[in-house]
């Protein structure tokens, strides 16, 4: 049977991990070789990194990273943020990446998604959307909008539309983030989750909210989520991966726990 | 030397980056003169069978890789590259494959479930899930019982000899893996699997049998 997989989430920025809250005030919370290789001995199942490096100069650095994450980690990582080009998915995925993620530059141009899959395979796609509540209406019937650049833009998009044109067009896997949720700790947008994860045939990764380790738990058996993402509740040494494992194990939960 | 076969199969640098951390000398390489000349072979792969095919017709690999088989040389097949050993795949429309192993490729059935779960299972399996080995083998001697490794396929072999090393239950029960003579294969990935990946590829590059 398959296990439910517990991500951490790294932002990294000009080469240094940070955590921001609603995407300001960044604060350097490591390297992200040390934090990979400490999450990958905790047994985290996978990583996801994103690269909010605003310049092109921190592209290079942001490589340099994923090449120094792919010889720590023998696990699979993710690698999202600003990958607009074939080029750009190839480059990160010959450093060492597994899956390319694509968020933004989809919305605009859905395409990337074909062209993705079709050179790279679906497994390697990854489609990253962040959701907003904004409730029903005929052009959002599904009462979730999708949003870009952390929620502050708006795309008259319906996001179970959108997921599910992004499966027809060979995405292999949802990660799919809150922005109602995102930074609150209180736990992840279950609704959502569920709308989404039970209308779409590809695995879903829950981002956003979670705080506490009964979240995960809501979000992996009720919303039917086959992943979820943490970030701040591990970064800052409130929890640890195994605890929460530990916890999702006890709670009936498949987990990988030998690792 | 072991040859990691390049076939345009998806990123190969992580196989060759665990062979390489583990302390072995490998070469990434899609030259059947060096397959020849190799001490073991790696055959990865993610992607589709039909284009696997194409480009290993197209590269004048499928000899190569059954001489190497034939030869006795220490073989190892990954995900896509366990599912073309077999005769024919489904995926594609239908893909005549190497014909090293007797059996077909299938896919996974719609609306499956497991368990209690309350949805239906998502195809592709991507992720964790644990093999069950069904004797011993040099190749994943001291692997621990319920280890984990890491998946991600839509399709699944069915064998039609009796050489299955391991099974994995996703919906159905499945063959993960077979072992026959010199070849062992594999449909997760131990390269990604963590720690008992490494040891299944470690005790691979020092297989001697």
């Amino acid at each position: 049977m398959l296990s439910k997989r517990i991500i951490p989430c790294l932002d990294v920025r000009d080469g240094r991990t940070t955590k921001g809250v609603k995407f300001q005030n960044n604060v350097d919370i490591g390297d992200p070789v040390d934090m990979a290789r400490y999450y990958y001995e905790e047994g985290a199942d996978e990583l996801v990194f994103y690269d909010i490096t605003a310049s092109s100069e921190g592209r290079g650095i942001m490589l340099e990273v994923v090449r120094r994450v792919a010889r720590e980690i023998f696990i699979p990582f993710s690698v999202g943020g600003g990958l607009n080009t074939l080029d750009d998915m190839r480059a990160v995925l010959l450093a060492g990446a597994e899956k390319v993620s694509v968020n933004s530059g989809a919305v605009k141009n859905p395409d990337i998604i074909r062209q993705g899959a079709e050179a790279f395979g679906n497994q390697c796609v990854v489609l990253g959307m962040d959701a907003l509540h904004v409730g029903v209406s005929a052009a959002i019937p599904s009462g979730y909008e999708v949003v870009i650049h952390g929620g502050r833009r708006q795309m008259g998009v319906d996001a179970l539309e959108w997921a599910q044109r992004a499966e027809s067009l060979g995405a292999g896997e949802i990660c799919l983030n809150s922005i109602d949720a995102d930074g609150t700790c209180s736990g992840y947008e279950l609704n959502l989750t569920r709308l989404i994860s039970t209308n779409v045939g590809i695995p879903v990764i829950a981002s956003g909210g979670a705080g506490k380790p009964e979240h995960l738990a809501d979000v992996l058996q009720d919303a039917q989520a086959d992943a979820a993402l943490i970030a701040s509740m591990v970064h800052f040494g409130g929890y640890k991966v195994k605890a929460l494992k530990e916890h999702l194990h006890a709670a009936g939960i498949k987990v990988r726990m030998t690792w | 030397m072991i040859a990691i076969v390049d076939y345009r199969a998806g990123n190969l640098a992580s196989v060759a980056v665990a062979v390489d951390k583990l302390g072995y000398e490998s070469k990434i390489t899609s030259d059947p003169t060096e397959i020849a000349r190799a001490e073991r072979i790696i055959f990865p792969g993610v992607g589709a069978a039909g284009s696997a095919m194409a480009n290993l017709h197209e590269l004048g690999l499928c000899d190569a890789l059954r001489d190497a088989v034939a030869a006795g040389k220490p073989f190892l097949g990954i995900c896509l590259g366990f599912q073309v050993l077999f005769q024919h795949s489904d995926e594609d429309g239908g893909v005549d494959c190497l014909g090293v192993l007797p059996g077909n490729v299938i896919r996974f059935a719609d609306e499956m479930r497991e368990g209690d779960a309350l949805g239906v299972l998502k195809v592709p399996q991507m992720g964790w899930n644990s093999a069950r080995f069904l004797r011993e083998h040099p190749v994943w001697a001291d692997v621990p019982e319920g280890a984990e490794f890491y998946f991600v396929h839509s399709f699944h072999p069915v064998p039609a000899a009796t050489d299955v090393a391991c099974v994995t239950s996703y919906g159905v029960e499945f063959a993960s893996g077979v072992a026959r003579d010199r070849l062992v294969a594999f449909q997760f990935h131990p390269e990604k699997s963590g720690r008992p990946g490494l040891k299944l590829l470690d005790n691979f590059c020092r297989w001697n049998p």
